[in-house]
């Protein structure tokens, strides 16, 4: 190894490291506060909670070190690929694809819709309760799936045409508004969480970097103005599906 | 313990390939079926991928043996009997009124603002705000700003689950704020501050949040877990929009005063196409 490959590999994890335990203190520093001077009890399992934040710690700095690597200059690389390109309907697949993709595999969701699916089924009969919690989960995440790759379709359609962003999220949030008293009330508080859900770790790096990339290498387009706002679009989408998936069935 | 953690890591390694995969092969066959051209610097973006998977894993490790529990236990430890100031001997399941439970709102918004500055996705889309806007919106001032909306949302949420008031009106409230606040606005910031709201919750934030909801709607007398128990992640999503709407504007605010005159700065334009 060369000493400007040590130098690089230095600064590409040692960055992040120091930001995420920088990051990490003000969550550790609430919990001890609130131990001490409020319940005024030792934590239990204290070696284990510390083995946690150090996998949190080291966690934390690969991902953000493997983001800055590979993700970002790729999905910026393909965004001007698809751009200059210049074919619709492929640059709409694509973000489908993306939005589908990255959102079936978001750790928060399947989070979220493994807890939802556990208490859905609670009074099902025994024997039909792995199966039934199985398929509510999986058809959580398709819905949801869907509704993203939906979103960041409209987003880059948005982009080339230049709408400006705050009449779709307002027209969507007015039907959110509507379909609300028809829907069923256990779905309501699910759905509403699965807008937060879905803009995630995986998800948010690789959206902002294709509107970022699309609106720099289309003229006329402020990468500031019309580059973001695809997340806020994708967090808005699965709230409106999930609520009509619970209207319809 | 250390065979337990060595299943834990190879297992959440498993299911964390299995969700990267999808999303390397979808990017790989439009490069190569529909670009049809190699990925530039091919090893570093493999690379790259695989620390991504890698600290995924990891994280979502130590996520599950500290941070979740953290949350449950901190949710059964603040809505304990002392802490609400219950007499010792008094009956468990007593309906309290909200404002015994001011702990829990305190630790709610601190927990919020916390998770969220640490929010790993929240950093990467800052930086890449602060590039794109030449400088002027300030990494750290966007930070705060989101942060301290997703404590109010937090906290409001914990409200919402001890006192049992239907979400949707605090989302409707919360939005004819947001609504409100668009048409004023400096006008480069409302893409932004829509997107902030989507990225507070993320791979910390949201078992946090959801372990000390499901905790405390298990724990209040008279709360269902499943219709009561959800929703904070909703309003931690909403509020952030509210304050970094309000930071522009402060900002802006500010540099008139600064400027002299009543006049928006150039760098900053009104929001009149609304």
């Amino acid at each position: 190894m060369k000493l400007s490959d040590v130098q690089f590999v230095a600064k590409l994890v040692g960055r992040p490291l120091w930001a995420s335990t920088r990051d990490l203190l003000p969550i550790i520093l609430v919990v001890v506060v609130f131990q001490f001077f409020v319940f005024r009890q030792p934590l239990d399992n204290v070696g284990r909670l510390l083995m946690g934040v150090a996998l949190v710690i080291s966690g934390l700095t690969l991902f953000v070190a493997g983001l800055e690597l590979g993700l970002f200059p790729l999905g910026e690389a393909m965004a001007h690929d698809f751009a200059r390109k210049g074919s619709l309907p492929w640059m709409i697949a694509f973000a489908f694809a993306l939005g589908f993709g990255t959102t079936f595999a978001e750790p928060a969701l399947i989070a979220i819709a493994g807890k939802a699916a556990t208490l859905a089924v609670v009074e099902a009969p025994l024997e039909q309760q792995d199966a039934l919690r199985e398929d509510y989960a999986f058809t959580l995440r398709t819905t949801v799936a869907l509704s993203v790759g939906f979103a960041l379709a409209v987003g880059v359609v948005r982009i080339i045409m230049g709408w400006p962003i705050h009449y779709l999220i307002i027209a969507g949030y007015a039907l959110v508004m509507l379909l609300t008293p028809f829907a069923p009330s256990h779905v309501i508080a699910v759905a509403y969480d699965a807008g937060g859900v879905t803009t995630s770790t995986v998800t948010v790096p690789l959206t902002a970097a294709l509107g970022v990339g699309l609106a720099s290498s289309i003229k006329g387009r402020s990468p500031l103005i019309d580059g973001f706002g695809l997340i806020a679009f994708a967090s808005l989408t699965p709230i409106l599906f999930v609520l009509l998936l619970g209207i319809l069935f | 313990m250390a065979v337990t953690l060595l299943v834990a890591l190879l297992s959440s390694l498993t299911s964390t390939l299995r969700d990267v995969l999808p999303i390397a092969a979808v990017i790989i066959a439009f490069q190569v079926f529909v670009l049809r051209r190699p990925i530039a610097n091919w090893r570093r973006v493999a690379c790259g991928f695989l620390f991504v998977t890698l600290g995924l894993a990891v994280f979502l490790v130590g996520l599950e043996t500290a941070l979740f529990p953290l949350g449950e236990t901190m949710a059964r430890q603040l809505a304990s009997g002392p802490i609400v100031g219950q007499e010792p001997g008094a009956q468990p399941d007593v309906v309290l009124p909200w404002f015994r439970y001011h702990w829990a709102y305190l630790f709610a918004f601190a927990i919020g603002f916390s998770a969220t500055i640490a929010e790993p996705a929240l950093l990467a889309v800052a930086i890449k705000a602060h590039q794109v806007s030449g400088g002027t919106i300030h990494v750290w001032g966007l930070r705060v700003a989101v942060a301290i909306g997703s404590g109010i949302g937090v906290t409001l949420g914990t409200l919402r689950i001890v006192t049992g008031l239907p979400l949707p009106y605090f989302i409707m409230a919360g939005y004819l704020i947001v609504v409100v606040q668009t048409f004023f606005a400096p006008r480069q910031i409302v893409p932004l501050a829509y997107d902030s709201g989507g990225v507070t919750t993320s791979t910390v934030t949201v078992p946090l949040v959801v372990a000390l909801g499901l905790g405390l709607a298990a724990q209040i007398p008279g709360r269902d877990p499943l219709a009561e128990g959800f929703g904070m992640i909703a309003l931690a999503v909403l509020f952030p929009m509210i304050t970094v709407m309000g930071y522009a504007q402060l900002a802006q605010w500010s540099n008139a005063r600064a400027a002299g005159n009543r006049l928006a700065p150039a760098n900053l334009p009104t929001n009149t196409s609304g």
